[in-house]
């Protein structure tokens, strides 16, 4: 057969996981912030806006600062400010997270939009190429390590990528053996009862959702700096969404979130990898595929995707 | 969390309020008041904040402002944007009365542009063959059914497993604006031209206008809509039980209430209505669909409906506003060298003002709101009982 021929090859495999990560890490940064906010009880709506935020001002970091750190810095710094509003509003205030949530997804794309056209329209700059930082001895690995026509798979990315590999597992350690991740879970599952503990609701979640915003901030950045190399308006295409559907699905477990947005990276980078194959597959049906199976597997297994019981649900003190 | 406890355990302040100590005439007074603080301050608000937004990008606000006056209403403008009102007004009958059960349909650009596709795909062939009265009323129900069809997984997940229909609305939606494009550039795409679009149904097979104006009649069915579901909500049992599982759905159990059924027709419903919605906006205006055409018009229009507190009603006011807005908005973006985006900004603020203002009015014991508790308590701020 012709199709196997052209995909069992090791090129193949390769395009495959680095697309993959590309279009994955900025999901797993967003969807690791998720995460966190989920399991502290407040359901953030609002990613998709926080990751625009952090998009446009990780990009302009980048092209003034000349420099990918400064771009993330500037994104994290866009996200926790659009996540600073969800804590005002939603932690302070506990008014409804999902109108706010709404609001700030309208707000970041508007603002991002206009921003970028009034000023950048005309010129579109683009951001150079990123560097990537092969490990050593790891690089020489086929499929997994060895950059193959520019394609660069898992053990031949830029710094940042791995900081976030580390980072997920070290999130899954806070959550498993810390008190803080006890706090989070706490303020998630029975907020009154973290009270009682003498711990406050409202800081634990506060730091959630400014993790989150820096994380979504982050996220943007990322896949403005080095995943398309500059700014578009509406740039995530709905990753913000897609972010808390990984979040739901993953239950909130870090080392799932990472497999389960990379899954979702492979996905969305299929249709161009296909192509190099020489399949010629609408993209439309390779968007719609984790989709697809995700609705398809909560029909068919049908259990409950597990959500903590104060998601979504201010906490006032005293409140019955 | 029933009214007697509130007011059993209330501070002083609020049994005091329960009491019926002014005049019926002054009540009525400080009630219109309300309305307008809790409507109008989060718009103006926002317009303001927008104001600002355009100084800082070196624009003259008034003149923007000016330009959606005479883009929007000016000079017969003003039916260009009542043309827009029709499918906006579906699509918020349609969120209203899903929104009203507290149940989140957040999938209608997947209902609105799968319907889209399939009454472009068939409405050219369609108009052709049969009486038009008939075409319309074929395109109308086949949209609203694509539209209630797309709902039924997310309904029958929630309904069955108590799976969150946040998710899957969203993810269903995903897919279903996937299949549109697939369907337009598939078994819909027009032969006759290279690019990803449907056969342009000819001007005199498109919803005749309403004489002696440019408006077509699907902004009369988008009233009869809203008006049928403001009966429904009000005036049928349905609608009251409705309400009661979006304010309670343990209490509504309690009260023998067929909780997955409601689910299931309140969903159906919704959905329903965001197709007419696709039906109202490419027979009535555009004609044909391309592919990469995705108005999104629900989410600029979810604020207007809180804003309008989940009343049917109460939402055409709101709509007509945004109507011109955005129908103004295109003329004054561009005269301002902006991209129309600016307009979501706009929406935005009005969002995040209206929460604020809504808290500050909850805090000032300004009057009732119109939400029944359980929706109050959804939307606003749990009421601190001690």
């Amino acid at each position: 057969m012709i199709l196997a021929s052209q995909v069992w090859t090791q090129i193949f495999w390769t395009s495959v996981i680095a697309g993959g990560l590309l279009a994955g890490v900025p999901l797993m940064f967003t969807a690791l912030g998720e995460a966190i906010s989920e399991r502290a009880g407040v359901l953030n709506i609002g990613l998709e806006g926080m990751m625009l935020a952090g998009a446009y001002c990780g990009f302009l970091g980048a092209y003034y600062g000349g420099n990918q750190w400064v771009g993330y810095l500037a994104g994290i710094g866009a996200g926790i400010l659009a996540s600073l509003i969800m804590v005002a509003l939603c932690v302070w205030l506990g008014l409804d997270q999902i109108v706010v949530g709404i609001a700030i997804t309208l707000a970041g794309e508007g603002i991002t939009s206009v921003l970028y056209q009034a000023r950048f329209s005309a010129e579109q700059p683009r951001l150079g190429n990123l560097d990537s930082n092969p490990i050593p001895l790891l690089d020489r690995i086929p499929v997994l390590g060895k950059a193959i026509n520019g394609q660069t798979p898992l053990f031949d990315q830029p710094l940042i990528v791995y900081l976030g590999l580390t980072f997920a597992f070290v999130l899954a350690w806070v959550f498993r053996r810390t008190n803080v991740g006890l706090n989070l879970r706490a303020a998630g599952e029975k907020p009154e009862a973290l009270d009682a503990a003498g711990v406050s609701v409202v800081a634990t979640r506060s730091y959630a959702v400014l993790a989150t915003g820096s994380l979504a901030g982050l996220g943007g950045a990322y896949l403005a700096i080095a995943g398309t190399g500059g700014f578009q308006p509406f740039l995530t295409q709905g990753q913000g969404f897609m972010a808390i559907v990984i979040a739901m699905l993953a239950r909130g477990r870090p080392i799932r979130v990472v497999v389960f947005s990379l899954m979702f990276g492979i996905a969305l980078s299929l249709s161009t990898v296909l192509q190099l194959a020489g399949i010629e597959l609408a993209p439309e049906v390779v968007n719609m595929l984790p989709f697809a199976a995700v609705i398809l597997a909560l029909i068919l297994f049908a259990r409950r995707a597990y959500l903590p019981p104060a998601l979504a649900l201010a906490y006032v003190r005293g409140a019955r | 969390m029933t009214e007697t406890t509130t007011t059993t355990t209330a501070t002083g302040r609020a049994s005091v309020a329960a009491l019926p100590r002014r005049p019926a005439r002054s009540l009525r007074a400080e009630r219109i008041l309300d309305v307008i603080i809790r409507s109008i301050v989060p718009v103006v608000l926002a317009l303001v904040a927008g104001g600002v937004l355009l100084l800082a990008l070196g624009r003259n606000p008034l003149t923007f402002y000016g330009n959606i006056w005479t883009g929007g209403v000016a000079a017969g403008a003003w039916q260009n944007s009542a043309i827009r009102m029709a499918p906006f007004l579906l699509i918020a009958a349609g969120l209203t009365l899903i929104f009203r059960a507290n149940i989140w349909n957040l999938g209608y650009n997947g209902q609105f542009l799968l319907a889209a596709a399939l009454v472009s795909g068939y409405a050219p062939g369609l108009t052709n063959h049969v009486p038009a009265w008939l075409a319309f009323a074929l395109l109308f129900l086949l949209a609203g059914a694509a539209g209630a069809i797309w709902t039924i997984v997310p309904a029958v997940l929630k309904a069955r497993y108590g799976t969150n229909e946040i998710i899957t609305t969203l993810m269903m939606s995903f897919i279903g604006v996937d299949l549109a494009s697939l369907l337009i550039k598939g078994p819909f795409h027009d032969p006759t031209t290279p690019l990803p679009q449907t056969a342009v149904i000819p001007l005199d097979k498109m919803l005749p206008p309403i004489p002696g104006t440019r408006i077509h009649i699907g902004l009369l069915i988008a009233f009869a809509a809203i008006f049928v579901v403001h009966y429904m909500l009000t005036r049928t049992s349905w609608g009251l039980r409705l309400q009661i599982v979006g304010a309670n759905p343990r209490a509504a159990r309690h009260f023998g209430i067929n909780l997955p059924r409601l689910i299931l027709t309140s969903f159906l419903a919704s959905g329903f209505l965001v197709g007419l919605a696709a039906t109202a906006d490419i027979v009535g205006l555009w004609g044909y669909i391309r592919t990469g055409w995705d108005p999104a018009y629900g989410d600029t229009i979810i604020p207007f409906v809180f804003l309008a507190r989940l009343n049917a009603l109460a939402v055409v006011p709101f709509i007509a506003f945004f109507s011109v807005l955005s129908t103004g908005g295109d003329l004054a973006a561009q005269q301002a060298g902006l991209p129309t985006d600016v307009l979501y900004v706009l929406v935005g603020l009005i969002l995040l003002f209206m929460t604020v203002i809504e808290y500050l009015g909850r805090r000032r014991e300004l009057g009732q709101s119109y939400l029944p508790q359980g929706l109050r308590q959804a939307l606003h701020l749990r009421r601190a009982v001690a």
